[in-house]
């Protein structure tokens, strides 16, 4: 039977793997799925607390999350999209015009 | 001080004194080119009527009760600030009336001299038309007239400082008249800070005035006298002494007075020689409970009357030109006037004699010397000249009759005014009256001297002139002015000398019976006697002429011809210092201060040029930096909760 630490392990390594793959990777659709990753890997902390307090909460807040970033993937999705169609690059790193 | 009279009749118009002259200056500097062709004329009926009204006013004081001769006038309140309270009053006494009658009296005599003398006026090379010029010289000389009239009228110390300020002024914007030759705009300039020099003491000396006694009013302030301890007294004396030695070109402050003669001749008749420079005299005579009051104050101003008439005295007779030597006259003259307002008691009254006389031949010389500079294609220099009389009779007559009231020939006024002076300096017990006696005795031995030789090498001896000069005689609109003074020199002599004690007696009191060393009769008869070897003697020395080049002379004569050193003193003591002083503030400026904001701006701007950097544009970079802050604000909430920090 896994208790709450195992599901709170699980948690951290999801986060870790996705804040990992935003830092080495350079395709923006890439870098947007380990966004998603680290969102849900912060869910399931969510979910696990609430249910280790008994408190629903937590469960609400989880999917508040989800809806933040169902709206923020539609928003980044098109942002990838126009900039896709402009440069016929998805490299986060060719896009650095604003800088010093 | 005698009790207030009501303001009543003419007397309660003291404030169109002021007005008449202040409006026609506002009218004359503002109206515009308009204004040229009858601003003149504007001018001198605006201070001829102050000097009807003065008259009518004058009238009536004499008919009031000699124990209630003042009038007061409340205008409106000056300033107002916490105890401080200074109304714009004015105060019309014996000592101002005779002072009212004097500047708007000789005031316009010159005002109406300076019409003809402005017509024939040495070209400038401004582009400002004649009438352009003239306007703005009669606006000034309005200005002038209005602002030493509230200096005289005031009957506050700070309201006198108005005045005193406003003169200063005036004198500044027509010594520097012709502001395009560099003499005149550098001596309108030399003036102007020398009389800052005294200004200071005097405006410290309000603010003594103020801290002890609460008010500066003269009549609190007079009341507060006795009340003050001697320490007081010297240093408020002193500061008030270093303002009137500012104002009235005495030492140490006198090197101003000759160079302000680079200014128009009527000037230096009216302001520098007749009315301003005479405020000095006035402060002290106007504040004599003050000095009064304390003995070594009194000390200090005979000493600095007596040191400055012979300082003036010796320089005179070493000067070769015309206003120059006039010039040092007034400073010598004045210092005659300070040696007496020191003396103290009736010597108040014979100061203010001395000062009413010399008003009228002081103005009647420069005016005369105006007229001959006029004659001779302005030259000034004495050494060509010569042989005059013959073609300038008026001005002739008129200067030798200022001449000999100025030596103190009897019955012309000068005898009347300087040989009490004399007197009353050798009435000082103990050896100063046989010193500052003495010293008044040979001033006047010297002043014959000099003026001889003006007046024979300008008038007689043979023609030294420069060629193709072909003097001739002034306009009336400048005789008849000289011919006015002429009379006045001579009759104001006996009419002042019989009259204006008792006029003042309200004033300064009673006077006390003289206790000297020497007899009035001993002491006339030595004055007398040093005044014709002087005379004769300087008219035997110059009857022939003198040489056209200043000859070799003595140690004596080269420091007389280099002002007694006085130039040389102030660049030593004051020039250099102030130099270097403002070359070590720019050095500090420049390095010390710009270094450290300049500097600060270039840490800046560096620092920032280099943090810039961070923004790399990489969105990776972005999110390392993000995820470390997480970290860090993580590691220290686990921190804090592990207790690390407890």
């Amino acid at each position: 039977m896994p208790g709450p630490e195992h599901y709170v392990a699980l948690s951290a390594l999801l986060f870790t793997i996705g804040a990992v793959g935003v830092l080495v990777r350079r395709n923006a659709i890439v870098l947007f799925m380990c966004i998603e990753l680290m969102l849900n890997a912060a869910n399931l902390a969510l979910v696990t607390f609430a249910r280790l307090h008994g408190d629903l909460n937590g469960q609400v807040m989880a999917f508040f999350v989800m809806v933040v970033a169902a709206a923020e993937v539609v928003v980044g999705l098109a942002i990838i999209m126009l900039i896709f169609r402009t440069r016929r690059s998805a490299s986060v790193d060719d896009s650095n015009l604003l800088k010093y | 001080m005698s009790e207030l009279s009501e303001a009543s009749g003419l007397l309660g118009y003291v404030w169109l004194l002021v007005a008449i002259p202040a409006a026609s200056a506002a009218v004359l500097l503002l109206a515009g080119r308009r204004a040229d062709r009858w601003g003149h004329l504007l001018g001198c009926a605006s201070v001829g009527a102050a000097f009807l009204l003065g008259l009518g006013m004058f009238g009536q004081l004499a008919d009031l009760d000699e124990h209630r001769r003042a009038v007061e006038q409340q205008l409106w309140t000056f300033l107002a600030v916490g105890d401080l309270r200074v109304d714009f009053g004015l105060l019309f006494d014996p000592l101002a009336a005779v002072f009212v009658l004097l500047i708007t009296g000789v005031g316009f005599l010159i005002h109406v001299y300076a019409v003809g003398y402005l017509a024939h006026a040495p070209h400038d090379q401004t582009h400002e038309s004649a009438g352009t010029a003239r306007r703005r010289f009669f606006g000034y000389f309005n200005l002038f007239v209005a602002a030493m009239l509230v200096l005289v009228l005031g009957n506050n110390y700070l309201l006198l400082y108005v005045g005193w300020e406003g003169v200063g002024l005036a004198s500044y914007l027509l010594i520097a008249f012709w502001f395009s030759r560099p003499a005149a705009a550098t001596a309108g300039k030399k003036a102007f800070l020398m009389n800052r020099v005294g200004d200071a003491g005097f405006i410290l000396a309000i603010f003594l005035l103020f801290a002890q006694v609460g008010t500066v009013q003269f009549s609190g302030v007079f009341a507060g006298v006795a009340g003050m301890s001697s320490t007081v007294l010297l240093v408020l004396g002193l500061l008030l002494l270093l303002g009137a030695t500012g104002k009235s070109g005495q030492f140490p402050l006198q090197a101003w007075l000759p160079d302000a003669m680079e200014g128009p001749t009527p000037v230096s008749a009216l302001i520098h020689a007749a009315t301003m420079v005479t405020a000095g005299v006035y402060l002290i005579a106007r504040s004599h409970p003050i000095f009064s009051a304390n003995l070594t104050l009194q000390t200090v101003v005979v000493s600095v009357g007596a040191a400055t008439l012979l300082i003036g005295a010796i320089i005179g007779c070493a000067k070769d030109d015309i206003k120059r030597v006039l010039a040092w006259s007034t400073v010598s003259q004045i210092g005659y006037m300070f040696l007496a307002v020191g003396l103290g008691g009736v010597a108040y009254a014979l100061g203010l004699i001395h000062l009413l006389a010399h008003g009228f031949f002081k103005a009647g010389l420069f005016l005369g010397a105006g007229s001959v500079m006029r004659g001779m294609d302005d030259q000034v220099d004495i050494r060509r000249f010569g042989g005059l009389w013959r073609f300038l009779p008026i001005t002739w007559a008129t200067f030798g009759l200022a001449w000999l009231a100025i030596i103190g020939i009897p019955p012309l006024s000068g005898f009347f005014s300087k040989d009490p002076i004399i007197a009353a300096a050798f009435d000082r017990p103990g050896w100063t009256g046989w010193l500052f006696g003495g010293a008044a005795l040979l001033g006047a031995g010297l002043t014959a001297f000099y003026m001889t030789r003006l007046f024979v090498l300008t008038f007689h001896g043979p023609k030294r002139w420069t060629e193709g000069q072909r003097p001739h005689e002034s306009p009336p609109v400048m005789t008849i002015p000289l011919i006015l003074l002429a009379v006045g020199t001579v009759a104001a002599g006996w009419l002042m000398s019989t009259s204006v004690v008792d006029w003042l007696t309200p004033v300064f009191g009673e006077a006390p019976e003289p206790h000297g060393l020497l007899s009035h009769g001993q002491v006339t008869a030595l004055t007398m006697a040093v005044v014709v070897i002087g005379g004769v003697g300087g008219w035997a020395m110059f009857r022939n002429g003198t040489a056209l080049a200043p000859a070799p002379a003595g140690p004596v004569v080269t420091a007389a011809r280099a002002n007694l050193y006085g130039d040389a003193v102030n660049a030593a003591l004051f020039e250099k210092p102030g130099r270097w002083l403002t070359r070590a503030l720019v050095y500090v400026d420049n390095k010390g201060i710009d270094g450290i904001v300049n500097g600060l701006a270039a840490a800046v701007g560096g620092g920032s040029a280099r943090i810039r950097r961070l923004q790399t544009g990489f969105v990776r970079s972005y999110a390392m930096s993000m995820l470390l802050g997480a970290l860090l604000i993580v590691g220290a909430f686990v921190a804090v909760q592990a207790g690390w920090f407890a």
